[in-house]
């Protein structure tokens, strides 16, 4: 099991689009992804999980991977929270 | 287009609110002749001996109007106008209001060859039925591979390769108490410039469908006259293809993506087709979800409108509690 934190760095937060973009992300590698942000954890392949999660501007998510590409798969994540998600 | 001639014209299969009631009277061998343009004149000017830039390539309407002035050109023993009206290849010469030639111009048009026809409608009624009758014929036309249905009175046309199960899911579509138009080819129109009109290519053809394992089926013999319709408005285009794995399929439909049909923009869905995915509700449901939007509920925009609200609150109350 492979997990990293990683702030929310775009303005409008976590809504669809940023979303789907993750959920795509993930979807690309084989190891089951999971998004936590304080008590509450949500399957990151799943859309409607990851938007419900409430992820806004500047909160601290955890990004766990378990399975064998548990390393690419945080680090394209914990990538594409750095890009801001391509917004701002 | 084939040459549409005088006699298609006679034999347009036109119902009701589109009938055009016309017979022919006389000039049975100008029959043939071809209609070029669909558009119509009144001769009155002609009749009265001014032939500049007359339209001699539409279809000449005789009105109330020029019926008089043709009985006192007879009256008069003027043959000279319709003598020179004759020199001219008209398509065809209608009577309206059950009007009928006069004697002089009857001799004319046989000898000349030009198809008299006569039509129970007043002038304006049936120019504007011929109109739409004819700009229904000359508007760009083409066929298209593909399955059109009727799903909760939006037109959607169901377009794929061969054997991703476009008829199996009209089936199940007409099962579930929608409406077949046309099944494997449907000749789609352009009308009027901005919608798009598709029925079937052959009327004795649409009705049927080809069901791997089963072969020709009758719809209308087996489902009854009210799970078929002869034309329908195409509103929405669904594109069904193999599953692709390594393809990103739409998941959230905030982008409207519309696909150009002879000039049109319709829009469009790409569904992914796979192994236990009830296609014929996703249909139905994007059916449905069509009109909502036309309506003006956008339901991926609104969700995420709320969404964006939502993250908004959340963020000013932790704000507001970091502040404490």
């Amino acid at each position: 099991m492979k997990e990293q934190s990683v702030i929310v760095q775009n303005r409008a937060g976590i809504h669809a689009r940023p979303a789907a973009l993750l959920v795509q992300t993930a979807g690309n590698f084989k190891s089951s992804v999971y998004l936590e942000k304080g008590s509450e954890k949500v399957n990151g392949k799943s859309i409607m999980g990851v938007i419900t999660l409430g992820a806004v501007f500047n909160t601290e998510i955890t990004i766990i991977a378990e399975g064998a590409d548990e390393e690419a798969a945080v680090e394209a994540l914990v990538n594409l929270f750095n890009s801001k998600f391509q917004e701002d | 287009m084939d040459k549409f001639t005088v006699l298609d014209l006679l034999q347009l299969d036109l119902k009701e609110h589109d009938a055009l009631d016309l017979k022919c009277i006389g000039g049975r061998p100008g029959l043939v002749r071809e209609i070029q343009v669909p558009e119509l004149n009144r001769p009155g000017l002609a009749l009265s001996g001014f032939f500049d830039s007359f339209a001699d390539k539409r279809l000449q309407i005789f009105g109330r109007g020029e019926h008089a002035y043709l009985q006192k050109l007879e009256k008069e023993s003027n043959h000279e106008a319709i003598k020179r009206l004759f020199s001219y290849n008209l398509p065809c010469c209608v009577f309206t209001n059950s009007l009928s030639p006069t004697h002089m111009f009857f001799e004319s048009a046989e000898e000349r060859g030009c198809s008299l026809l006569q039509s129970t409608l007043d002038s304006s009624e049936f120019s504007s039925r011929v109109m739409r009758a004819l700009s229904n014929i000359f508007s760009p036309k083409k066929n298209i591979h593909g399955v059109l249905v009727e799903v909760f009175g939006i037109g959607v046309l169901i377009m794929g390769e061969s054997g991703v199960g476009k008829s199996e899911m009209a089936l199940e579509l007409i099962e579930r108490g929608h409406r077949l138009v046309a099944d494997d080819s449907v000749e789609v129109r352009c009308v009027g410039g901005n919608f798009l009109m598709g029925k079937g290519v052959n009327i004795i053809a649409s009705h049927h469908m080809e069901i791997r394992g089963l072969g020709i089926i009758n719809v209308t013999h087996l489902f009854g006259v009210g799970a078929i319709r002869d034309k329908k408005q195409i509103q929405l285009v669904v594109q069904l293809e193999e599953w692709d794995s390594s393809k990103e399929y739409d998941r959230i439909g905030m982008e409207d993506s519309t696909i150009d049909i002879l000039g049109v923009n319709v829009p469009y869905l790409n569904i992914p087709v796979k192994p236990g995915r009830n296609i014929p509700i996703i249909i139905e449901t994007g059916a449905m979800n069509e009109r909502l939007k036309k309506l003006g509920y956008h339901s991926a925009k609104e969700f995420n409108r709320s969404i964006m609200n939502w993250l908004e609150t959340e963020r000013a109350r932790s704000l507001h509690f970091e502040n404490i």
